[in-house]
């Protein structure tokens, strides 16, 4: 500590190592919230449906998506990235995911929406599989902290069926 | 900067940060900002660089008491009496 260049060193090292300490204790403290997140969705439409030339199965549908993800929100999240799939068993292959919606929540008084819309990504089987199939659509998210563990989760809402009809 | 100035310039720099980091943390928790934390951090930073970085008369105050060199004349230096280990110097005092 004899010169000035020496304790401008130490002192930024120091700080520099209590700001990397506290940044970890502000990813621990995440550990205390414990969300209670809601969702719902509703198949309003089933838009058309139907076999593609080369096979496979393509369905567009209406929906509503409602969500109330408030309470993923801590002093330390920086967004939430969330997502509807749906999900479904076939023959072949024990869990199917399809994307149908997407969308990042910048704070949190957008956490809790309500969304009418068609499904933003095709939901396209491979294969011949979605007549009369049950599904289920899951609300994934991924919570972005601003520093530190990243979380993620999901519901998962069951019940819905597709028609036993190409329209 | 004299040696005891050093020494509670050390100590008070870590003191400093150390409660600014726990104030800021406590703070920044409760009122549900990250950014208020990061902030009073920050200020903490900038205080304690303005206290403990410049040399201050206050670090100055217990200068070395050198010897006067007339001193050396009144005692000379003792003439070395036996083998003496090098690696343990017989201490004085």
């Amino acid at each position: 500590m004899h010169s000035f260049g020496y304790r401008a060193n130490a002192l930024l090292t120091f700080a520099i190592t209590i700001l990397a300490v506290m940044c970890a204790f502000a990813s621990l403290s995440d550990n205390f919230n414990s969300p209670s997140p809601t969702s719902q969705v509703q198949v309003l439409n089933i838009n058309w449906f139907r076999n593609k030339p080369d096979g496979d199965d393509e369905v567009s549908m209406t929906m509503n998506i409602s969500a109330d993800l408030q309470s993923l929100f801590t002093w330390n999240t920086k967004q939430v990235f969330v997502f509807l799939a749906a999900e479904y068993k076939t023959r072949k292959n024990s869990l199917n995911q399809v994307s149908l919606w997407d969308g990042i929540i910048p704070a949190k008084e957008h956490a809790k929406f309500y969304i009418h819309t068609t499904n933003k990504y095709r939901f396209v089987d491979q294969g011949s599989n979605l007549r009369e199939r049950d599904f289920n659509m899951t609300l994934h998210w991924h919570v972005m902290p601003k520093t530190g563990k990243m979380f993620a989760d999901k519901i998962v809402m069951t019940g819905y069926r597709l028609p036993e009809a190409y329209r | 900067m004299d040696w005891q100035g050093q020494k509670v310039a050390e100590q008070l720099m870590q003191i400093m940060l150390v409660v600014f980091a726990i104030g800021a943390f406590i703070t920044g928790y409760f009122m549900g900002s990250f950014q208020l934390m990061l902030f009073i951090y920050a200020g903490g930073v900038v205080l304690t660089t303005l206290i403990t970085i410049p040399n201050w008369p206050f670090f100055n105050r217990h200068p070395l008491q050198w010897l006067d060199p007339s001193e050396i004349e009144k005692h000379p230096k003792p003439q070395a009496t036996g083998p003496i280990s090098k690696k343990q110097p017989a201490k004085k005092q």
